[in-house]
């Protein structure tokens, strides 16, 4: 009897394992696509790929409203990044260790972009700034992405928290050190990691973003929304070269921080608890 | 409230010098969770008082108080003529070694206990003097660059210890800091603390749970029992004088002998002996170790003899074997079953009846904890 | 242990902030849903249940709404379909390589949403990758032409988008379970069969609950792969809602469905969390 089961527990994970190949493929299959075809000379679709090229690549370095939307990205996404953090911390402190009336209610308006639709929160805002007669500019942006993405530094952070021995903070005071003093010293180093893991991730999704920008867009693109116009007009290899090109730089951010991690030790999962939290809140 | 008024060891209890600390009717909720009620104790300068009880007790609580992360909810704590309470936790003389060291991670040994000076902006120089010296005095100076991960618990114990003490605090608050140490370098720890706490001379208060480490430390001990000071007193005292029965159960073991008293005569069961309490029940705490084996035939079985020597009967039920002492479960003529501690010692092993002594003078009258709302009234 | 004013000085500007940027707009859009647009393209603000009343009377809307519901679900399905077998295999089978796989589920999220969906598109197309390899190989001689523009490119898109979102709750619900529970099943006698449906599967609850939420919430709002791949046919809700803030421009009747789908959403979230308590053990 323990043979046979143990032989259909080997026949189990072979078939699971096979599944696990399928669902790779599935997921990598559209980015080697979109790959490959940014340096086919044929244009986009078309098996198989001919006349492999690098003039994608060329025009692509000429083409000067793709890198005005770029930095318009960058400068967004730098921007968001410091709202969400000097924003996201404290709510993250605040849910941690404040009792306030109404807290139940902040936790979930704080969490709620996390889970809902893109739609939703652009919309939202969108009719904030008609209301108070605000121009549609890069500023809405950022301050819509700085909301939206206050979420992912609070979990982050909050995540973080509940790792931190409250003791040590404790002996900081006890040792004389202010509030002030105890937060930059000991709070904040002890936080190091999720709080550079939050910034990456506010980052990179900043720059990915477009359900929210598609609302609050003034007259400059970001790229994710010049990507967009582009496509509806017709589409070339173009895209898929700065999409590749994007894709390194995310994978060297994702290289970086994970040799962070490893240095401190750590093995916290990226995105998961972001997952986690977002489904529990 | 338990004061010790009753058994009459309140001036004992009160500290001679002058004090340094002073806690007054101190009560603690947590919403409608009770944690202390109206604790009110003197420390004196140099003493080194421990805080006992079980989990529960409130005796962190208490401590939490005193460092500043908790505020009471009533009462007050003073300090040589200035109000403690009401200050934040880092303007208070008072240093704390916490329960599992709270070392900071991300600083080296050095930088853990040069950091209270330097969060005082005292000069590099002193700084590096004082951690120096501090380190030496736990015999940890080659540890300094080490990161706390790298040393192991006793040695983090040290560490915190001289992070606490670098500060030149008027009080120590110790919070069950030996609790992570395995039985031996407690043990050790424990003579190693007391010595440092007589070196320094300065206070220490030290909470645990385990009352032989209360009794090898401390000058007095505080118990505290539901968020209240059953008695407070020195080592000695507490356990030779227990003003009630947790008391006498808590700390060692004991017998409690439920009596009747008439005239000057206390009986239980069929033991009889003289007491100079009033008519009514009483409560007696009689050791284990007070109770002897009878050498002599006794002239007259289960009677009060005029010299307090009472005698009696019992059938012995079980025997332990303790190293020194043989810890014996018997069962008295009268069906009572005691406990008693004798020198190691091989018993006849048969069914027949041994003989046992105590002087009436080792039966403690205590109050009865159990009932007390009986007794307030 | 926290001061008053350290207290005050993290949760004030955090809470300004959620107040003007978060509670206001979402009341705003409360208001909105009862006002009405006039002729010339001016807001109206009085009160009526009006908009309330064309939805519920006109069939595009809630049809839509349940197409959309339709799509979500299947789109839901499918992820779980693929992504509870890959994290019971990352968790228990995968054995040292563990990390290295969930690195690569991982890596797609950080590829552009809008540039994934694109990628199936130039896949999808009648000129893209399928078609051309089909023909080339022979398989057919005219191109495929329910690939693109259809619910199926949508729910194919949404479902190789939100495959790694359900993947990583459920996996972190499978890594929480003690090994040793697991050998405690085998050692009473129960075959991996039975100690998948009477112990690991119910102890994975509220991860497939947490994972299930979040792709059937997200992709029920999503209006860029309908435009992008769904064609006349694919057309979901949001899509109704981005044309009444744009060139239909009916604000309100917009405010107002958004408001239905803030509330469907709200209440998946409360049953979900429910349900997920319910399932939590430790």
């Amino acid at each position: 009897m323990s043979t046979s089961s143990s032989s259909s527990s080997i026949k189990t994970s072979r078939w699971l394992a096979f599944h696990a190949l399928l669902v790779f493929a599935f997921l990598y299959l559209p980015i080697a696509i979109l790959i490959l075809y940014s340096f086919n000379g044929q244009g986009v679709g078309g098996f198989p790929p001919r006349n492999l090229t690098l003039s994608w690549y060329r025009i692509l370095f000429s083409d000067a409203p793709i890198w005005d939307s770029v930095l318009n990205s960058l400068l967004v996404a730098a921007a968001a990044m410091l709202i969400a953090l000097l924003f996201g911390i404290p709510a993250a402190l605040a849910v941690d260790r404040a009792n306030f009336p109404g807290k139940a209610l902040f936790r979930r308006l704080v969490l709620l972009p996390l889970i809902l639709p893109g739609i939703i929160t652009g919309l939202s805002l969108l009719m904030l700034f008609r209301v108070a007669e605000v121009k549609l500019s890069l500023l809405t942006i950022i301050l819509g992405h700085g909301t939206a993405l206050i979420s992912v530094a609070t979990t982050k952070v909050f995540a973080g928290l509940q790792k931190l021995n409250r003791a040590q903070e404790e002996a900081s005071l006890d040792l004389g050190a202010t509030y002030w003093q105890t937060f930059w010293r000991i709070t904040v180093p002890n936080l190091k990691l999720s709080i550079i893991g939050a910034a990456l991730l506010i980052f990179t999704l900043s720059m990915d973003e477009i359900a929210v920008s598609f609302f609050l867009i003034g007259r400059d693109n970001t790229l994710p929304l010049e990507i967009w116009g582009r496509l509806r007009r017709g589409i070339t290899p173009e895209i898929n070269a700065i999409s590749t090109i994007i894709f390194m730089f995310s994978l060297l951010t994702i290289v970086v921080w994970y040799r962070l991690r490893t240095r401190a030790e750590v093995t916290p999962e990226i995105g998961a608890e972001l997952v986690e939290t977002a489904g529990r809140s | 409230m338990a004061t010790t008024t009753e058994a009459g060891f309140t001036d004992k209890s009160k500290p001679d010098s002058t004090s340094l600390l002073s806690i007054r009717s101190v009560a603690k909720h947590f919403g409608k969770n009770i944690v202390l009620r109206d604790i009110s104790l003197e420390i004196a300068e140099g003493e080194f008082l421990t805080i006992l009880g079980e989990s529960g007790s409130g005796k962190t609580t208490l401590l939490r108080i005193l460092a500043g992360f908790e505020q009471p909810t009533s009462g007050e704590v003073w300090m040589q003529g200035e109000r403690l309470d009401t200050q934040p936790p880092y303007r208070r003389r008072v240093n704390t070694v916490f329960q599992h060291y709270a070392l900071f991670p991300h600083m080296t040994v050095e930088q853990n206990v040069g950091y209270g000076l330097q969060v005082a902006k005292r000069p590099a120089e002193e700084i590096k003097s004082r951690v120096a010296e501090a380190l030496a005095k736990v015999k940890m100076s080659t540890f300094a660059k080490s990161k706390p991960s790298k040393i192991s618990g006793g040695q983090q114990q040290r560490i915190a210890l001289a992070r606490a003490l670098v500060n030149r605090p008027r009080l120590l608050l110790l919070d069950e800091p030996l609790s992570a140490l395995d039985a031996n370098l407690r043990r050790e720890m424990q003579v190693e603390l007391k010595a440092l706490q007589r070196e320094v001379g300065i206070t220490f208060i030290f909470v645990t749970h385990d009352q032989e480490e209360a009794m090898v430390m401390s000058d007095r001990i505080a118990l505290l029992r539901s968020g209240e000071l059953e008695q407070v007193a020195s080592p000695r005292e507490i356990y030779h004088r227990p003003a009630t029965s947790y008391t006498a159960q808590f700390i060692g073991h004991t017998n409690l002998l439920y009596a009747d008293v008439r005239q000057g005569t206390a009986m239980c069961d069929r033991l009889v002996w003289p007491t100079s309490l009033p008519d009514g029940s009483a409560l007696f705490s009689l050791r284990p170790e007070c109770i002897r084996l009878a050498r002599i035939a006794p002239p007259a079985i289960g009677s009060a003899n005029p010299l307090s020597n009472i005698r009696f009967r019992a059938t012995l039920r079980d025997q332990a074997f303790h190293g020194a002492t043989d810890l014996l479960h018997v069962e008295s003529d009268g069906g009572l079953i005691l406990t008693i501690r004798i020198a190691s010692h091989d018993l006849p092993n048969s069914k027949a009846p041994l003989e046992f002594e105590f002087s009436a003078a080792d039966a403690i009258p205590v109050r009865d904890s159990d009932n007390k709302n009986e007794e307030r009234r | 242990m926290f001061s008053r004013a350290y207290r005050a000085a993290i949760t004030v500007p955090p809470l300004i902030w959620v107040a003007a940027f978060l509670l206001v707009p979402y009341l705003l859009m409360f208001c909105y849903s009862f006002w009405s647009v006039s002729e010339s393209g001016i807001i109206i603000h009085t009160w009526s249940l009006n908009n309330y009343h064309e939805l519920l009377t006109k069939p595009v809307y809630w049809q839509t709404l349940l197409r959309s519901m339709w799509i979500a679900a299947r789109v839901t399905f499918f992820s779980m379909l693929l992504g509870y077998p890959l994290a019971y295999f990352l968790s228990l089978h995968a054995g040292s390589r563990k990390d290295l796989y969930y690195q690569l589920v991982i890596i797609p999220l950080w590829v552009s949403y809008l540039v994934r969906a694109y990628a199936w598109k130039t896949i999808l197309g009648t000129d893209g990758v399928m078609n051309t390899l089909l023909q080339y190989v022979h398989l057919t001689s005219h191109p495929l032409d329910f690939l693109l523009y259809s619910p199926f490119a949508v729910v194919l898109t949404l479902t190789h988008i939100y495959t790694p979102f359900t993947f990583l709750p459920i996996y972190a619900s499978l890594e929480h379970i003690p090994r040793n529970l697991v050998e405690a099943s085998h050692d009473l006698g129960a075959t991996p069969q039975q100690t998948f449906w009477r112990v690991i599967f119910p102890l994975s609850i509220p991860g497939v609950l947490a994972g299930a939420t979040f792709a059937f919430v997200l992709s029920l709002g999503d209006f860029l792969a309908p435009l992008l791949l769904g064609g006349p046919s694919g057309i979901m809700i949001s899509n109704i809602v981005v044309s009444l803030f744009g060139a239909a421009y009916n604000w309100p009747l917009g405010a107002a469905i958004s408001l239905c789908m803030l509330v469907l959403v709200l209440a998946l979230i409360f049953f979900s969390e429910r349900l997920e308590k319910k399932w939590s053990f430790s």
